[in-house]
């Protein structure tokens, strides 16, 4: 949740659930200080809103959901519980999973059900395999990557809320402080077009380049796993198997090889731009267009050609 | 202090993925001879993560524990390598290849048979089927809390403090031991093990046990394997056709694809 509505991929989430059980009853769990986003997940499918409310449950509190979770499950006993793969979901999933005595599969690209029985699809071994699992237990516990469901809005939808209550808290941890390294514009997550600079930008000042180009295409700029390890920008930039998961129309991937790792991040983005000095790069395979070149002659001139564009169309 | 950390041995990440070969029959991944088997990088980080722990206090005691093949002695041994003081393998066929679930049933087991405990330690997945299961599910088996994705961890006392990543920041978690953590990335490279380390390591204590040495029963093996089935296991095909954007310098690249992108309506 968000500014009191859900967020893109709990709206994904929803759309799935109402897809893969068109005939099932969809419940969302809202833990929150307020009712004010229960509105919104009704909207985008959500026949059933279970909403905790405690002062201060904005932000994710790993026991918190979980006591909570956990008591809502045994009592509605649902045939599948879905969690978007965040560090949220892939904190509290995996947890769950064993308190309700399932299993759980997590990073999944792909749910369906066949004869009752759910199937989930995720990517293992750095994205380069994909595995299908089944989950016989129930309830089939779930974390779902960003761009596996599909949003659906429907306004007109009605749906009831339900206060539940959780007296069972005896929290084991405790969150004493929280520090954001928040980006200026469009979260990545949330970005439509994204330039991203891996290992072959050579340094951090590669990044300011790449921030030139987002700045005309009002896109999100992102980083492979090497530059964050070696400082050249925030660990928050990072997109991959241990990064975020993105899904944009457009993807720039400048001084990227495309190793798995990385591709696990991004390969589901709608078209890839890939920029970089070796021809023989991986992420030429995965890349709708592909500039073989040095990328601090190759940017500025996109740049100016973009705003060439821009300037002949006003 | 005593410190358990949960390591397992994977094909190394970092060799060319085209090295391995799935079976599709079998539904397993098959490394070819002579890739080198590694222990999983988040893993190597879990451990750097109780030994900075260590030197903070001054004194604790690091058992390293695997489950795997008796292959799997080589991970120990670079753990022992690294610094900890005594390492346990976990080895026997109904656990070969087993599923997340099954893997923290058995590593339940071992940190059990290891007296008292005050802090247990695993990498956030592992580097083959990314799961990210096995900490969480050894602290739900074991009534421990947990602490995901930890880039730094500090004790104080009976206390914990844990720094965890989130998608945009960090949060800083207190925590009563004892309590599991997995480790994250952003905990920083793990050290590498000196030839003086290397040689001590040889004269440190590396025990296998049987599942049946553990008092784990063939039929709770089996149980916690049901609750999931690998359906498929396959190579994802790519269907993109990449355009080469071309000309005579740079500028006409740019101008080109700036073209390009227009026409496909991308920008």
């Amino acid at each position: 949740m968000r500014d009191g509505s859900a967020t893109p991929l709990t709206r994904e989430l929803l759309g799935l659930a109402r897809d893969v059980g068109p005939s099932g009853e969809v419940a969302a769990l809202l833990i929150a200080a307020d009712s004010s986003a229960a509105a919104d997940l009704i909207k985008h499918g959500a026949d059933r809103v279970l909403l905790f409310e405690h002062a201060g449950a904005e932000e994710y509190d790993g026991e918190l959901w979980l006591t909570t979770a956990e008591r809502i499950a045994r009592d509605i006993k649902p045939r599948a519980l879905f969690a978007g793969h965040t560090p949220a979901g892939a904190d509290l999933a995996p947890r769950l999973a064993f308190r309700l005595e399932s299993a759980v599969a997590t990073g999944c690209l792909a749910v369906a059900v066949e004869d009752g029985e759910f199937l989930f699809t995720r990517a293992c071994y750095g994205g380069n395999v994909r595995e299908t699992l089944s989950i016989r237990s129930a309830p089939a516990v779930a974390t779902i990557k960003a761009g596996t469901g599909v949003a659906r809005v429907d306004s007109a939808r009605r749906g009831d809320i339900v206060c539940v209550e959780n007296v069972a808290l005896s929290l084991r941890t405790r969150v004493i402080a929280r520090e954001r390294e928040t980006a200026s514009g469009t979260s990545l997550e949330d970005a439509r077009i994204i330039v991203a600079g891996g290992r072959g930008l050579d340094g951090p000042e590669g990044f300011r380049v790449l921030e030139d180009l987002a700045q005309v295409l009002g896109a999100a700029v992102g980083a492979s796993r090497v530059p964050c390890d070696l400082g050249w920008c925030p660990h928050s930039w990072q997109i991959g198997l241990t990064g975020k998961t993105v899904t944009p129309d457009l993807y720039f991937a400048v001084g990227i090889s495309g190793a798995g790792h990385h591709m696990a991040g991004c390969g589901n983005a709608k078209s890839i731009v890939a920029i970089n000095t070796d021809a023989n790069a991986a992420i030429f395979k995965e890349a709708r267009f592909g500039l073989v070149g040095d990328y601090r002659k190759l940017v500025p001139a996109l740049i100016e050609a973009l705003n060439a564009l821009e300037r002949d169309t006003v | 202090m005593h410190i358990v950390v949960c390591v397992k041995q994977v094909p190394d990440p970092e060799a060319a993925f085209s090295m391995l070969k799935v079976d599709e029959e079998a539904k397993t991944v098959v490394p070819p001879e002579g890739l080198r088997l590694v222990m999983s990088p988040f893993d190597e980080q879990a451990l750097e993560a109780a030994l900075r722990v260590r030197e903070s206090l001054g004194e604790a005691k690091i058992t390293a524990i695997s489950v795997g093949a008796e292959s799997a002695r080589n991970v120990l041994k670079h753990a022992l390598a690294m610094g900890a003081d005594e390492a346990l393998l976990v080895s026997d066929p109904s656990l070969e290849d087993c599923a997340s679930e099954t893997a923290a049933l058995a590593l339940m087991h071992a940190v059990r048979s290891l007296g008292r405990v005050d802090l247990i330690l695993t990498g956030r997945q592992a580097a083959d089927w990314d799961a990210g299961i096995a900490g969480c599910g050894i602290a739900e088996l074991m009534g421990l809390p947990v602490v995901t994705f930890a880039r730094r961890i500090e004790v104080k006392g009976e206390t914990l403090i844990v720094e965890r990543v989130l998608s945009d920041g960090f949060e800083t978690i207190e925590a009563l031991l004892p309590a599991v953590v997995t480790v994250s990335n952003e905990l920083g490279a793990a050290r590498t093990p000196s030839l003086r380390e290397t040689m001590r390591a040889a004269r440190k204590p590396l025990s296998v046990k049987s599942a049946a040495d553990l008092g784990l029963a063939t039929a709770d093996i089996e149980r916690m394997a049901a609750r999931r089935t690998r359906m498929r296991l396959y190579v994802p095909s790519k269907t993109v056709q990449c355009e080469l954007v071309s000309g005579v310098d740079e500028a006409a690249q740019g101008a080109m694809l700036a073209r390009r992108l227009r026409e496909e309506r991308l920008v």
